[in-house]
């Protein structure tokens, strides 16, 4: 799979380098106005983003997709925000594939990731809605022969007060549908704001308590049949031969496609494609890869970590700061990880001679049409894709290649066929969250880092998901949190080394680059307080003397955690401080661990600061569940390889934290009127390395590669 | 041809006897709000309801069931446990992406049907069978227990 890459696509990505998104896109919303305006007066329909019919209900599209993260609430709060819309009478539809309308402008790719929805979306979507708005008001201005600055809106109603007339939107429709806006509007000051900071209920959850939401793998188009897939074990190694005597005798078996690395049983239902699978006699040619181990991956991995990388960010003098104090060198490595969203993969397909139809739940709308289009060999145009609820992408739904299979599939069935992949093809053929090591160095004098120097070594993902954003052998989200480090280190090199490990496919994973880089930078703080003899809040907090914002969460995490207090013994406390995404959070984790070693997070206290808070809710839930899955991912997160094969394949031996399992979580939001900050990932990075500082404090054992392996805390 | 009684309807459906029930639910009957998950009893997400007991319609053959009353996430908001949980559910907002929810709430309307006032060990040994990827599992708890008291 490659994206369609142009330059305008570099320019988007290229702004998320640094861990700030800058915002400084062009707004279509504004001048598309007046073209997309319907001229029928049946619904007015100002813009890519709001359609108002003459009942008076307001259909928000929303271009973001929904995988439990409350967009569709997000979003379309922001947009009712500034359009006065009556929250009851907002109804929610997803954008259909269409890159000009709804690329994500941060990316300019139609993508849902990288915590950067309301972060993207937050400027574009308050104008949407203000245009509408204004226009709405110069309809009832024209109507009633007043000026319009002399109206008021609220709750889906223009008011002139003077006069003591009002008119709900629903009447004003076809008159605003003629109008076009002179001026750009004005947006609403924060402290107007009636929907936006509220905890409001969520759109999307309704249906998901009763049964009758519909996700990808739900989708029934008529006369579907169903299908089950075998893909090579070993990665990069083809099918060789297969003898499917067996499974044609089966009851309901209808088909056996035969591709070119995988095979697939299409059957009535899909148990009975289950049992024609089983019953393949299915020869793989194993290929390159059938010896590859996990320890060959690493060995790799650290020998090209000895390699100098690319210089990603340099401050200073670095051989001069190192030169300078009291030196430590540290390396810090991740393993793989497997995605383990709780819907398996799934795609269902129609190809046609002239069509092609897809029902998915995707991240990336736009590129799912754009590969089933390839793979049916059909202009774009001709492919319909059906937009579904998603159950967990967490970055394994910004990858495509159900899509693709299933349309390999599809285009040897006569008729539609949905194909579902077994938990185990789905873990064994994840795109994994890459292995990284981090190679630091530091040097601390009069309890400061005086030289800090920071290589990075790991697969790139941006280099195949985003070429263009790949520039000068930088990975821009291999390097995020890391060249945007918040600490006021006066000298400082941060350099890529980028390896790809042999034969295993990476990709995004909830946390992307931040994962590693925080996991690194603040194991690695904690390290330096400890050997500089300095408290690590204190270590920390002193040397942010830039970022009062993150400061002033250290503070508040510390202080609702009982930071400083007498703790039984191997119980200790473990602080991180971050501000990937576009947030400022600092989280400290206590743990106690037991004599044989194993580790109890007793708590997680949290403090965000994360700009203007849209949802307060949406954002609690988010931090809450992104703090568990980077618990889950700190305790047992790892994938490893033998023969080629990934021995992982299910949630007994891929395990993820369960409800008994899990410590109390304490979230504190911190008021803004910052511009808002991402959220749905910060959890996820913050929870490992608060954990690990908090077992050195518990144990006095230095963990630098996760999982954590509980055979070193055994108490001597 | 296998006899089922679903939500209160006796369906024959034509399928082996070894099928198990989240795929008869699933892709003959159309009762798709049972989810698959992980196909070995591992996750919840398939979670369905044999004469008021929690089971794993993936494990669970239909030639196993008998006359059996099966309940799925389709209609226990008929029951009062169910509809509890459902409201509960709701009014705390626990859901996130919702895959897994189906099987949650058949889980915990389970245990609440048995239960009426669980303990915080009653709902891990209730609930621990259901994997949440996204973390939801501290308002599942405070659910349950909004649930019992509602």
């Amino acid at each position: 799979m490659t994206a369609n890459t142009t330059r305008r696509e570099f320019l988007r990505a290229g702004a998320l380098a640094g861990g700030t998104v800058l915002l400084g896109f062009h707004l279509p919303v504004a001048a598309r106005a007046a073209k997309t305006n319907s001229a029928t007066g049946d619904a007015f329909a100002p813009n890519a983003f709001i359609r108002i019919d003459k009942q008076g209900t307001v259909t928000l599209i929303i271009p973001q997709v929904e995988m439990g993260q409350g967009i569709y609430t997000g979003l379309s709060m922001i947009l009712a925000e500034e359009l006065d819309a009556g929250w009851d009478k907002v109804r929610v539809e997803h954008a259909p594939p269409n890159e000009k309308l709804y690329a994500n402008p941060i990316f300019f790719i139609q993508a849902t990731g990288g915590s950067t929805s309301v972060r993207a979306f937050w400027k574009p979507l308050r104008i949407a809605g203000a245009s509408a708005r204004a226009l709405l008001v110069a309809a009832a201005a024209q109507r009633w022969g007043v000026g319009a600055e002399a109206c008021r809106t609220a709750d889906g109603t223009v008011t002139h007060a003077p006069s003591g007339r009002s008119l709900p939107y629903a009447v004003l429709v076809e008159e605003a549908s003629r109008l076009t806006l002179p001026n750009p509007p004005s947006l609403k000051d924060h402290s107007n704001f009636t929907l936006i900071g509220k905890p409001l209920k969520r759109l999307d959850t309704p249906d998901k308590v009763n049964g009758k939401a519909i996700y990808g793998i739900d989708a029934m188009p008529a006369g579907v049949k169903f299908a089950a897939l075998s893909i090579c074990p070993v990665f990069g190694g083809k099918v060789g031969h297969v003898d499917d005597t067996a499974a044609r005798k089966l009851a309901g078996v209808r088909q056996i496609v035969v591709l070119d690395d995988y095979v697939a049983v299409v059957a009535d239902h899909t148990w009975a494609a289950k049992q024609g699978l089983a019953a393949l006699e299915i020869q793989w040619d194993e290929g390159p890869h059938a010896h590859l181990d996990t320890e060959q991956v690493w060995h790799e991995l650290r020998a090209a970590g000895e390699e100098s990388g690319v210089v990603a960010k340099t401050t200073g003098d670095v051989a001069k700061g190192l030169g300078t104090g009291v030196r430590l060198n540290a390396a810090y490595e991740l393993p793989f990880l497997a995605h383990a969203q709780m819907e398996p993969l799934n795609c269902t397909v129609h190809v046609k001679p002239d069509s092609c139809e897809v029902w998915v739940g995707s991240q990336i709308l736009a590129r799912a049409q754009s590969v089933a289009a390839t793979a049916s060999g059909l202009p774009v145009e001709k492919v319909t894709v059906h937009n579904h609820l998603i159950g967990g992408g967490f970055g394994r739904r910004l990858e495509v290649d159900m899509v693709e299979r299933a349309v390999r599939i599809a285009k040897q069935v006569d008729g539609p066929v949905k194909v579902t992949w077994s938990r185990e093809e789905d873990i064994q053929h994840d795109v994994y969250r890459p292995v990284y090591r981090n190679v630091m160095s530091a040097s601390v004098a009069d309890g400061k880092v005086v030289g800090w120097s920071h290589r990075i070594v790991g697969s790139s993902v941006i280099a195949r998901w985003l070429p263009p954003a790949f520039q000068k052998g930088i990975d821009i989200d291999a390097v995020d949190s890391a060249v945007d480090i918040p600490y006021d280190f006066p000298n400082l090199q941060v350099e890529y080394r980028r390896a790809e490990p042999p034969g295993v496919p990476t990709g995004f994973w909830r946390g992307v680059g931040p994962n590693s880089n925080v996991f690194a930078i603040e194991s690695f703080m904690d390290e330096l307080a400890h050997q500089a003899g300095k408290d690590p809040v204190a270590f920390r907090r002193e040397q942010l003397t830039n970022t009062p914002r993150l400061q002033a969460a250290i503070d508040l995490a510390a202080s609702k955690a009982g930071w400083g207090q007498p703790l039984p013994p191997r119980t200790g406390l473990g602080i991180c401080a971050q501000t990937s995404f576009g947030s400022y959070i600092a989280t400290v984790a206590e743990v106690a661990v037991t004599d044989l070693g194993v580790v109890r997070v007793k708590r997680i206290v949290t403090a965000v600061d994360s700009g203007i808070v849209v949802n307060p809710d949406s954002v609690i839930a988010q931090l809450q569940g992104g703090l568990i899955f980077g618990l889950t991912a700190a305790l047992f997160g790892e994938v490893t390889l033998k023969n080629g094969r990934v021995e992982q394949s299910n949630f007994h031996n891929y395990r993820v934290l369960r409800i008994n399992e899990i410590p109390p979580i304490e979230v504190h939001l911190i008021p803004s009127t910052e511009p808002p900050g991402g959220i749905g990932e910060t959890g996820t990075t913050a929870a490992p390395p608060a954990v690990g500082n908090a077992i050195y404090a518990a144990t006095g054992v230095r963990l630098r590669r996760l999982p954590i392996d509980p055979k070193l805390l055994v108490k001597s | 041809m296998i006899n089922l009684h679903i939500n209160g309807e006796s369906l024959s459906v034509p399928v082996s006897d070894d099928t198990p029930l989240l795929w008869v639910l699933r892709d003959v009957l159309g009762l798709t709000g049972t989810k698959f998950g992980c196909g070995i009893a591992q996750c919840g997400a398939c979670t369905v309801h044999l004469d008021g007991k929690p089971i794993r319609s993936c494990v669970t053959p239909v030639g196993s069931i008998g006359n059996g009353a099966i309940t799925t996430i389709e209609a226990i908001g008929t029951t009062t446990p169910g509809r509890k949980i459902q409201q509960a559910w709701l009014n705390l907002e626990v859901i996130q992406c919702g895959y897994c929810q189906s099987g949650q709430i058949m889980s915990a309307t389970a245990l609440l049907a048995g239960k009426p006032d669980p303990t915080d060990a009653d709902i891990d040994a209730a609930m621990a069978g259901n994997i949440c990827r996204c973390g939801t599992y501290h308002r599942i708890r405070a659910a349950i227990k909004k649930a019992a008291h509602s």
